[in-house]
């Protein structure tokens, strides 16, 4: 969050105003459970919305990866979010944000055992989830065969962060699609 | 990006604040440059620091509300120019509807939709030139129907020709309205305007040809810029479609459904190609067999190709008898149509024994039946020709008739009359005797033939497609094999068909064009409402093919074929207006004796002395012939070059696949 002022200066509770686009994304939070979340902050409430909340949200309620992402983003590792990790989480995937960021935080939601590799498994299921599991078996073994070929430069049979980073720079869609808007 | 906002204050402030900011900007930068590596959220108190350090930038002090401002600007523009870009993308006709196809059937069956629009922007275009420049000025500024006998039906005709049967045939009112050439009137200018109508008649039927030729190169030089290469060479194909493919912004279910669809197409397409290029079998055999089925086809061509010239030879000895069988009197319609249904399924099945990539066989497959087709089109141009001798034959014994007759009205009429100085008047326009005008029937042969073709297809996808569905979703609850999974099952979309359909009725176009002007708006109409037909049956009706594949990144084989159908139909037309001498008695050019005396009058009585002596002087072969090639030399230039780009482009659309879909919009 370190990239934008405006975030910085927002989670450091100085006075909102107009201008800042934060109060906004604020008010987007607590309108998921308004009884849950005090509209004064200075307190440090520790206040966690469960994942079902975040779920069902509109930008997030079509993605295959929603789940991925909210446990990505919140800090139990399961999906409950703060305020915090809400605002993490639009902030990484908002236009501003640097493509490394992005790219690292990627490889983070693509990684299903979260074990710091990309491994069968996890494109696997990855395949499985963007197909809505279309494919045959054959088919999705084919698939993540290949993509380990292109991309795993340490030929160890999964991918690191570096394979991947190094695979995702050069991706022309990438920014574009990694990308949503609040 | 806080970077830009620092360098965009710098341009309004003074010297001294600009060396203060400079340093901060690189102080900045340093903190930046490292954090950056690092992502870790910040506690309160580094917060704290950090915003007491940079207070300026951050809005504190002086200076905080046009900072504040300028930045609120800059996200503004960036919203609007993204906008923007969406709002021209859905500016472009039919998008969702052929992403929404594409995403069911594949990029390959999306490409003929793709190449569909693309002409109808053309024939838009078309119509618009002929339109505006030939039909408006004849019907508001030229003589209405009925003043003159070139626009009035003939007595003997008139009772029959407000009759449906007439009017479907192209006669009775039809025949005599600006749909065809014979309507138009050789007055050298017309209302107040001045306007030439022949002139223009004549430059609007060469224009034609030229804003297509122009389209056609530009189009295919754009698409052999951007890649042209067939299929998929990229470093990390399956890489980039797993990782980058889903669009985050989708917020929409249905569009989520086209996406998934599209994901699975996408990824089904790529294993088509990767099975292929993993394919190494006996290459020996593999020539071979494709040797073998390459010479049974061109026997097949050969044989069809015998066969029609046959059967006109038949029919000519037969125009001159009179007890002719039914079959006698269609053996050429039959045997046409049934080459058409005939050869296509036998060529694929032949092209079986070749194994090729799908993309590839496709393209063979085209070209195969575009040879088959140009042995119909030479069938036709041929009975044409015959026909238009014959009239002109007619024409010169009908000529010396009316002159003939005229004399003979004027002499009865002095005869009957005793005052000697009264004129006659003039005799009604329906009882002039008639020359044939062979423009206007060559008019009426493409006219039928463009409205036959298009009953065909519409009639075709309806029994051929949609009844099929219908039967095959219906009687499956009560028959003994499963009709959905073996025969008959639902219909695959057949791309070769289409595109050949498309290509060849734009010749006819192009050919009748100048002999019935009506017929380019004809044409956009059936284009139109054929994007909404077929669009709509290939969803409802017709199932993906079973190998999904990728259409090649470029149209240029489509663009190949059209460019070759627009230099066969330009040569027929161009003989016209430069041998064939017009009729007497209708069109834009009667009296003279040729089409193209209307420049050399235009050149003589309205442009500058001269003009005329420059004209001629560069009518020298000798500069016509470096110039020609000049211009070929500057086309294989152009193909290199990159153009400016169309608006129906190909790879616009595929560029364009995220923001096609409506960006999510906020709750609040």
């Amino acid at each position: 969050m370190f990239y934008n002022p405006y975030i910085v200066f927002f989670s450091c509770n100085h006075p909102s105003s107009t201008f800042f686009p934060l109060s906004r994304l604020f008010y987007r939070y607590r309108d998921l459970a308004p009884q849950l979340v005090p509209l004064d902050y200075t307190g440090q409430p520790d206040v966690r919305l469960p994942y079902e909340l975040i779920g069902s949200m509109p930008e997030l309620k079509d993605n295959p990866f929603r789940q991925r992402i909210a446990e990505v983003f919140s800090e139990d590792g399961e999906g409950n979010m703060t305020l915090d990790d809400f605002l993490d989480m639009f902030s990484v995937l908002s236009e501003m944000a640097p493509r490394d960021l992005k790219a690292y935080y990627a490889f983070k939601i693509y990684d299903f055992n979260n074990d710091d590799f990309l491994c069968k498994s996890d494109l696997e299921k990855t395949l499985n989830k963007l197909t809505r599991n279309e494919l045959t078996e054959e088919e999705v073994r084919m698939v993540c065969d290949k993509v380990i070929d292109e991309a795993d430069l340490d030929n160890d049979g999964r991918l690191s962060l570096e394979d991947f980073q190094h695979m995702i720079v050069r991706a022309p869609d990438f920014l574009s699609t990694f990308h949503i808007r609040i | 990006d806080t970077d830009s906002n620092a360098d965009s204050e710098e341009e309004s402030m003074s010297e001294g604040e600009m060396e203060r900011l400079k340093e901060e900007v690189e102080e900045k930068k340093k903190i930046i440059a490292t954090m950056r590596n690092k992502p870790w959220r910040m506690k309160r108190r580094e917060c704290q620091a950090f915003v007491d350090k940079f207070e300026g930038a951050l809005g504190k002090g002086k200076g905080k509300k046009f900072y504040a401002y300028k930045v609120m600007m800059t996200k503004k523009w960036i919203k609007f120019q993204r906008d923007f870009e969406n709002f021209k993308t859905t500016c472009i006709p039919w998008e969702r509807k052929i992403k929404e196809v594409e995403s069911h059937f594949g990029s390959s069956v999306a490409s003929y939709f793709i190449f569909l629009r693309w002409m109808y922007g053309m024939n838009m275009v078309l119509f618009g030139l002929t339109f505006g420049l030939v039909v408006i000025p004849e019907v508001l500024m030229g003589l209405p129907y009925g003043s003159i006998p070139r626009k009035t039906v003939p007595r003997a005709e008139q009772a029959t020709a407000q009759d449906y049967s007439v009017l479907m045939d192209f006669n009775g009112y039809c025949k005599y309205s600006v749909l065809f050439y014979g309507y138009y009137n050789n007055q050298r200018t017309i209302g107040l305007l001045k306007f030439r109508l022949p002139l223009s008649y004549l430059m609007v039927g060469v224009g034609t040809f030229g804003y297509s030729l122009m389209v056609v190169i530009r189009t295919m030089a754009k698409n052999a810029d951007v890649g042209g290469g067939d299929g998929d060479e990229g470093e990390f194909t399956f890489s980039w479609k797993m990782f980058t493919s889903w669009d985050y912004l989708i917020g929409n279910a249905e569009t989520a459904d086209n996406k998934y669809a599209s994901i699975t197409t996408s990824f089904k397409e790529s294993i088509v190609d990767e099975q292929e290029n993993q394919k190494d079998e006996n290459i020996h055999l593999r020539r071979f067999l494709r040797v073998l089925a390459n010479l049974m086809i061109i026997c097949c061509l050969g044989g069809s190709g015998y066969l029609i010239f046959f059967v006109v030879k038949r029919s000519q000895e037969f125009a001159n008898r009179d007890d002719l069988s039914w079959y006698e009197k269609n053996e050429l319609e039959l045997i046409m149509s049934l080459l058409g249904l005939v050869c296509p399924p036998l060529f694929e099945t032949i092209a079986e024994l070749e194994e090729y990539h799908p993309r590839i066989a496709l393209k063979w497959q085209l070209g195969r039946i575009f040879a088959l087709f140009l042995g119909n089109l030479y069938t036709f141009l041929f009975a044409l020709f015959d026909e238009v001798n014959n009239k002109l034959e007619e024409e010169k014994s009908i000529r010396n008739a009316s002159i003939w007759a005229l004399k003979e009205y004027y002499a009865n009429f002095t005869l009957h009359n005793n005052d000697s100085e009264a004129t006659a008047p003039p005799i009604d326009p329906a009882d002039v005797i008639r020359g044939p005008c062979w423009e206007t029937a060559v008019g009426i042969e493409f006219v039928k033939l463009t409205v036959s073709d298009i009953q065909v297809t519409y009639l075709t996808i309806l029994i051929g497609d949609f009844a099929r569905a219908v039967i095959v979703r219906f009687l499956n609850y009560c028959w003994c094999w499963d009709l959905e999974a073996t025969y008959p099952s639902y219909g695959e979309f057949d791309i070769s068909g289409n595109v050949l359909g498309l290509v060849f009725n734009q010749g006819m176009i192009w050919m009748g064009a100048f002999y019935a002007p009506g017929l380019v708006g004809i044409n956009v109409l059936r284009l139109l409402s054929s994007m909404y037909y077929q669009c709509w049956a290939v969803m409802a009706t017709n199932v993906p093919h079973e190998r999904v594949f990728k259409a090649s990144k470029s149209n240029n084989f489509y663009m190949g074929l059209l460019l070759l159908i627009l230099f066969l139909s330009l040569l027929p037309v161009v003989y016209t207006i430069m041998t064939l001498p017009p009729s007497f008695d209708c069109g834009p050019f009667s009296g003279k004796a040729k089409m193209f005396d209307v420049i050399m009058e235009t050149i003589d009585l309205d442009l500058p002395a001269f003009l005329g002596t420059l004209f001629s002087y560069a009518a020298n072969p000798g500069l016509i012939i470096p110039a020609v090639l000049l211009m070929v030399g500057d086309n294989e230039q152009y193909q290199h070059m990159s153009a400016v780009p169309v608006c129906f482009c190909v790879d616009e659309v595929s560029a364009k696949w995220h923001h096609a879909y409506s960006p999510v919009t906020p709750v609040t």
